[in-house]
């Protein structure tokens, strides 16, 4: 992997990633539902498998114990990559499970009558859906934000829907579907000048791969994020939540890995963050994602913010010029205020058409609500198209799409 | 640009057939595909136990209007003992085109409105 310290040397990049040597021309847009994995991460997750594929803590012999100093390890490095501790970081399945773990061990603690949870209406599903979830069992309100016609939140109406009664602030970091980055550090003060015991949850699936994070500068309270998106292994989320906060709640599963002791009458429950790791976790995937986030930080997230807005603002231009008032672009319209990923829609011609003849050219882009239907009805429409960025994209990516699609509207327009 | 959207799948979305509401219809069977937002609603009207008049109205991807379409010229003149045989199939042979698993939903759209005779 070859680059000086802003710019992005995509050609040596895609060496490090066989997927391309596997799928020569292939035009990868969809980084947003997964990332590729690099070659690093393979290796990592084959060593484990092939050489020391033992479970963690209950071996008392030397291979055993070499297993469980690398998933300590690769905690260590996750705590450090996002500015925690070790003992804050909670190894899950997915984002998914990281948010709805909370909604289940939040429940019973903090919900009285009239109680509130604020959300707002660009949520990913998995972000949304549990919190109504949680207020339709215990007949709490359950308050959306809604977006200006950029797509982004009013700071006025955060002022007025977060109340002394708000028990939970669910929000994202970063819209996977029309890219709005939210301010985090604004949003969790106004949050705290409202209501100072208000947990704030948020959603770092799509923020923390492209932005990073650093939750030492930030008053939040809990962060879910997955492994996959950020040229990690599948079938790995991370949740970080405040010792002080995971100290005080119940484990979500029960089982090995996460007792003290237990008797026929009762148990005790290892400290955080085992006690809510219960089972056999996924040891390959832990150790590997370390190997991720070192790929990521050898690059560094100034050159992968730089290299994603260059691609971002050339999209942009090309998709203007190309089909003009044809095509229009969700979410907002400056570069600097969106993550690395463009949604649009084209005239009337439905998204699964367009990802149907792109993807019969090798390009891979998204098609559909992108799991935030809410989001597409405040929006009016059913779907969009949606091309998401990573280290590996280059301007060649986008003029394969430009191309492909003024074919697809030139068949569509005959 | 490789595509197997052919001439007459295209055709049938751009001049979908039947795409008119029936006033009084003995039907009106309506399906929707979640995932893509498409959403059609068939409307049926009969004459000596035999499809008189049929027409459709909605809005969805090519693949499901343009098999709306097709499907909605079939039934034409059918019985209702007809109309219930009609299977995954059969529509899929009167597409006459592949249809990628992906897309399955959008092409089936108007079946799952006619299997609503069988409630």
């Amino acid at each position: 992997m070859l680059h000086n310290s802003c710019m992005i040397n995509v050609k040596a990049i895609r060496k490090d990633f066989p997927i391309f040597s596997h799928h020569p021309g292939l035009v990868y847009l969809d980084s947003a539902a997964t990332s590729l994995k690099p070659q690093s991460v393979i290796d990592a997750q084959n060593k484990y498998l092939s050489q020391h594929s033992t479970n963690v803590k209950r071996g008392l012999y030397p291979l055993s114990e070499k297993t469980t100093k690398a998933v300590e390890q690769s905690r260590s490095k996750t705590a450090s990559f996002i500015g925690g501790k070790p003992d804050e970081i909670i190894f899950t399945k997915n984002t998914t499970e990281s948010l709805n773990l909370l909604a289940y061990v939040l429940e019973d603690k903090i919900f009285a009558k009239d109680s509130e949870i604020v959300t707002t209406i660009m949520e990913h599903h998995s972000n949304f859906v549990p919190w109504q979830q949680v207020a339709q069992r215990e007949d709490a309100k359950f308050k959306i934000m809604k977006i200006d016609s950029e797509g982004k939140l009013n700071l006025d109406d955060l002022r007025k829907a977060v109340t002394k009664k708000t028990k939970i602030f669910a929000l994202t970091y970063a819209s996977n579907a029309i890219g709005t980055i939210n301010d985090l550090k604004k949003i969790a003060q106004i949050v705290r000048k409202n209501n100072k015991d208000c947990l704030i949850i948020v959603d770092g699936a799509q923020g923390v791969p492209h932005l990073g994070i650093d939750i030492s500068e930030l008053d939040i309270d809990f962060l879910a994020f997955s492994a996959h998106k950020m040229l990690g292994p599948t079938g790995l989320g991370i949740l970080w939540g405040k010792k002080t906060l995971l100290n005080e709640l119940k484990p979500f599963m029960f089982g090995g890995e996460m007792i003290k002791t237990v008797k026929e009458d009762k148990s005790t429950f290892a400290e955080t963050p085992h006690k809510f790791e219960a089972g056999t976790p996924p040891i390959g995937e832990i150790i590997s994602f370390k190997e991720s986030l070192d790929y990521i930080e050898q690059i560094g997230y100034k050159s992968i913010r730089n290299h994603e807005l260059n691609l971002i603002k050339y999209i942009t231009q090309q998709l203007n010029k190309s089909f003009q008032s044809k095509v229009t672009i969700l979410g907002p319209q400056k570069a600097e205020e969106r993550c690395g990923l463009l949604s649009f829609t084209i005239n009337n011609i439905h998204p699964h058409d367009i990802g149907e003849l792109l993807g019969k050219d090798n390009i891979c882009i998204r098609a559909g609500h992108h799991c935030t239907m809410p989001l597409h009805n405040h929006l009016g429409i059913a779907a969009s198209t949606r091309v998401s960025f990573n280290v590996y994209n280059d301007k060649d990516d986008i003029d394969q799409v430009i191309l492909v699609l003024k074919e697809v509207i030139e068949l569509f327009d005959k | 640009m490789n595509t197997n959207y052919k001439k007459h799948i295209l055709d049938h979305y751009r001049n979908p057939h039947n795409f008119t509401k029936i006033d009084n219809p003995d039907y009106s069977l309506s399906a929707t595909n979640p995932l893509c937002g498409d959403n059609i609603k068939i409307y049926l009207k009969l004459e000596n136990d035999k499809i008189s008049e049929v027409g459709f109205q909605g809005e969805g991807c090519a693949i499901s209007i343009a098999s709306t379409s097709i499907v909605t010229d079939f039934i034409k003149g059918k019985t209702i003992k007809q109309i219930k045989k009609i299977n995954e199939e059969k529509v899929l042979q009167l597409l006459g085109t592949d249809i990628h698993p992906s897309r399955m939903n959008c092409a089936l759209l108007p079946l799952e409105a006619l299997n609503g005779i069988l409630n």
